[in-house]
């Protein structure tokens, strides 16, 4: 956090928990990693408790998971939904295909070597799918992330 | 009642004689002399009237197309190869049409199967072979203004499209 | 109709008292109206993943559907020319990601024959298990989903709740939940976990109390029903014209099973029964066939798996790796292998000159050529039909995209 601001510390913590507590996600699956992604949701893994509720549009939700391949023809479309979610906003990109291309990395025509070369990432899960856990626990890496926000900046 | 792949390929020959070429069989399995035999067609024109016939006579009735693929066999020449099952019969064939790069093109038959529709389609984006007479001839699983046909072996990946890097 | 209407008139913005005048003589104002085009996707709740429809709408009647596919294309085939036999196998997981094991046993089978390579007896009894399992899961999130796009959010949870049983016994065997690698050319990669059994014992009994309130909840729920009977109504002869194979097929009525009718494997040992449509509320081929064959088919595949746990071999010691080829390296040549996948006939077209990789490895996915015959069966239908109807078809876009 800041140091100097001290008037708004005590506001700024008070936001920063309201808003990591109620991360908003849009669900927006693309490929084999949605699956999981809807077990992380499901009552066994159960993503709710930690305040995330799916929404249908982006102009409602805190965060996008983009959970599978990106393919170059879906590429123009993440941006257009990236550019459609309100500020203060966050990707998490799940899976190795969002991260660097996956699988895909070599021989793969039509495929995103990675999100981040269409919109920013915030964190980065790795896994081929990454298991529900792992997912909750990128959340709560970006729950640390948002912790640790500062209003001035936002 | 279930016709033998050798009596089938007699019919043929006796109704469209010089039109069909070679048989060529797979002989490692029982399954694989069954599934990886084929009639090659050496006058394409006649494809759509032979795929008519195996559909409608009374004892070959093969009503369902299971894939419509084509090949680059990398000599200068495609292949589309067509495997075809009856339902009613129990019996399955396949033929294989194969035109050169430059004059890639081949009758549809989606007036004979409705689903050799979208499998044209596909063969048309990944492979380039025109399918004359098909009724949307259209790209169908990458962009209309995307660069070549990729599954040709001589094609090579675009640097940049719309502006995104696509090698790694 | 009335003989006489009561007319009313507003004038300078005041109703005048009303007259009666002859129905005959009432003229309706003519209303022009036009098509639209919605457009449902490629990000949507309910598109099963990145599909797009161009839905052509009058008022709330569909005149056309068209889809648009391709969003997630990710070159398999392309993939499978360069990498070896084996390689290929993590990305046939990735196509169709619901049900992983049989596209596996597919392939596998597919370059088995055209080696001919014969698999030991054990090797085939752990495929099938594992196969039904992977059959149960994939209907399970079929049945789950639909029940989401439908309204219904209760089934979702039991479903994806039994599917996490099923998914702890596959990763007590081979280490992985949803992509697994497991089912190699000529064997299995890891053999089979010795708790696997028990857990697969009461996995059966807790499931058909599963399946028992699942139909309880959903399929003879009464809003289910009038959203679902005579909707999409598929007639056998555009079926089998049309390439529909699986859960669709069977749905207009048609009795047509590869377990049965091609079978591979050791299906020729087990005793099932092949699930139609038969028009229970309303005609046969319509949405609620579709769900009604998953759900029997989701029963039959219990009936499976526990006639394999009463035949198992287990005084069989093989090896599970022992008939995998040191080097796979068919000779020229090409072959069509086909397969049940959960959604259908699962092919693989492998055209081979003599080399260590795939010169042509083409996949005839059951989920695109159903797909092609949504524009059919949409028809006339309303908008919320559609989603009715799309869910039915029981899509998964790894697949139809590969």
């Amino acid at each position: 956090m800041e140091s100097g601001n001290v008037l708004i510390t005590g506001i700024e913590t008070l936001f920063n928990w309201a808003r990591l507590s109620s991360l908003w996600q849009m669900g927006f699956g693309l490929a084999c990693c949605a699956i999981e992604m809807m077990a992380a949701s499901a009552s066994h893994f159960d993503m709710m408790r930690f305040g995330v509720i799916p929404r249908p549009s982006p102009r409602q939700s805190d965060i996008m998971i983009i959970s599978g391949t990106v393919t170059l023809k879906m590429a123009s479309r993440v941006k257009i939904l990236y550019e459609q979610m309100p500020d203060p906003k966050y990707i998490i990109s799940m899976g190795s295909c969002s991260n660097c291309g996956g699988p895909y990395w070599e021989h793969g025509y039509h495929v995103l070597k990675g999100v981040d070369r269409v919109i920013p990432v915030d964190v980065y899960v790795p896994g081929c799918p990454p298991r529900p856990e792992a997912l909750l626990e990128g959340l709560m890496k970006l729950q640390e992330k948002v912790r640790t926000q500062s209003l001035s900046r936002a | 009642m279930s016709m033998d792949q050798q009596a089938i390929q007699t019919r043929l020959q006796t109704a469209f004689g010089d039109q069909i070429g070679e048989w060529h069989e797979m002989k490692t399995s029982a399954y694989a002399t069954k599934y990886g035999s084929y009639l090659d067609v050496k006058n394409v024109d006649y494809l759509r009237d032979i795929c008519l016939f195996l559909r409608d006579e009374a004892d070959l009735k093969f009503d369902n197309l299971m894939l419509l693929s084509t090949v680059d066999n990398g000599d200068k020449t495609l292949s589309a190869t067509y495997h075809m099952e009856s339902t009613t019969h129990r019996h399955v064939f396949a033929l294989k049409v194969t035109v050169s790069v430059d004059h890639a093109r081949v009758p549809s038959v989606t007036g004979v199967w409705t689903s050799a529709n979208w499998h044209e389609r596909e063969g048309w984006d990944m492979m380039g072979i025109e399918f004359v007479g098909h009724p949307d001839l259209r790209r169908i699983l990458l962009d209309e203004d995307y660069p070549g046909h990729p599954l040709r072996k001589d094609f090579k990946v675009p640097d940049f499209y719309h502006g995104m890097k696509v090698p790694y | 109709m009335a003989e006489t209407v009561q007319q009313r008139i507003i004038r300078n913005g005041q109703t005048m008292p009303a007259k009666v005048v002859p129905a005959e003589k009432v003229e309706p104002r003519r209303l022009k109206t036009e098509e639209m085009i919605l457009n449902v996707g490629p990000q949507h709740p309910s598109t099963h993943g990145v599909l797009r429809l161009e839905v052509v709408l009058d008022g709330e009647m569909v005149v056309d559907c068209v889809p648009h596919l391709g969003y997630l294309h990710r070159c398999f085939e392309k993939h499978a020319e360069a990498m070896t036999y084996p390689q290929v196998i993590p990305y046939v997981d990735r196509m169709d990601y619901l049900a992983a094991m049989n596209s596996d046993h597919g392939y596998a089978l597919a370059v088995e024959r055209m080696l001919g390579v014969e698999v030991p007896r054990k090797v085939e009894f752990i495929r099938v298990l594992f196969a039904e399992l992977q059959r149960i899961a994939s209907h399970l999130v079929a049945v789950g989903t639909y029940g989401l796009d439908v309204g219904a959010f209760t089934p979702f949870l039991y479903c994806f709740r039994d599917r996490e049983y099923i998914l702890e016994m596959f990763e007590k065997t081979c280490g992985a939940r949803l992509l697994y690698n497991y089912i190699w050319v000529g064997g299995l990669s890891h053999d089979i976990h010795p708790d696997v059994f028990g857990m697969c014992k009461k996995f059966i009994k807790d499931n058909r109390a599963t399946h028992k309130q699942v139909n309880d909840l959903l399929t003879f729920n009464k809003i289910f029903v009038e959203r679902t009977a005579n909707i999409g109504v598929l007639r056998p002869d555009v079926a089998i014209n049309g390439g529909a194979s699986g859960p669709m097929l069977r749905g207009s009525g048609v009795k047509w099973d590869l377990r049965r009718d091609d079978p591979y494997s050791i299906y020729p040992e087990l005793d099932f029964e092949v699930a139609v449509g038969t028009g229970k509320f309303g005609q046969v081929g319509d949405c609620f066939d579709r769900h009604w064959v998953r759900m029997l088919e989701w029963e039959q595949s219990l009936n499976i798996l526990e006639q394999l746990l009463e035949k198992w071999p287990h005084e069989d010691k093989t090896d599970v790796q022992s008939a995998v080829p040191k080097r796979i390296k068919p000779v020229a040549g090409e072959i069509y292998s086909r397969t049940e996948n959960p959604r259908g006939e699962l092919g693989f077209y492998i055209v081979s000159k003599d080399g260590i990789n795939p010169y042509r490895c083409k996949v005839r996915s059951p989920a695109f050529v159903n797909l092609s015959l949504l524009p059919v069966i949409s028809r006339g239908y309303l908008v919320a039909d559609l989603i009715a109807i799309l869910g039915s078809v029981d899509i998964v876009l790894g697949e139809v995209d590969r």
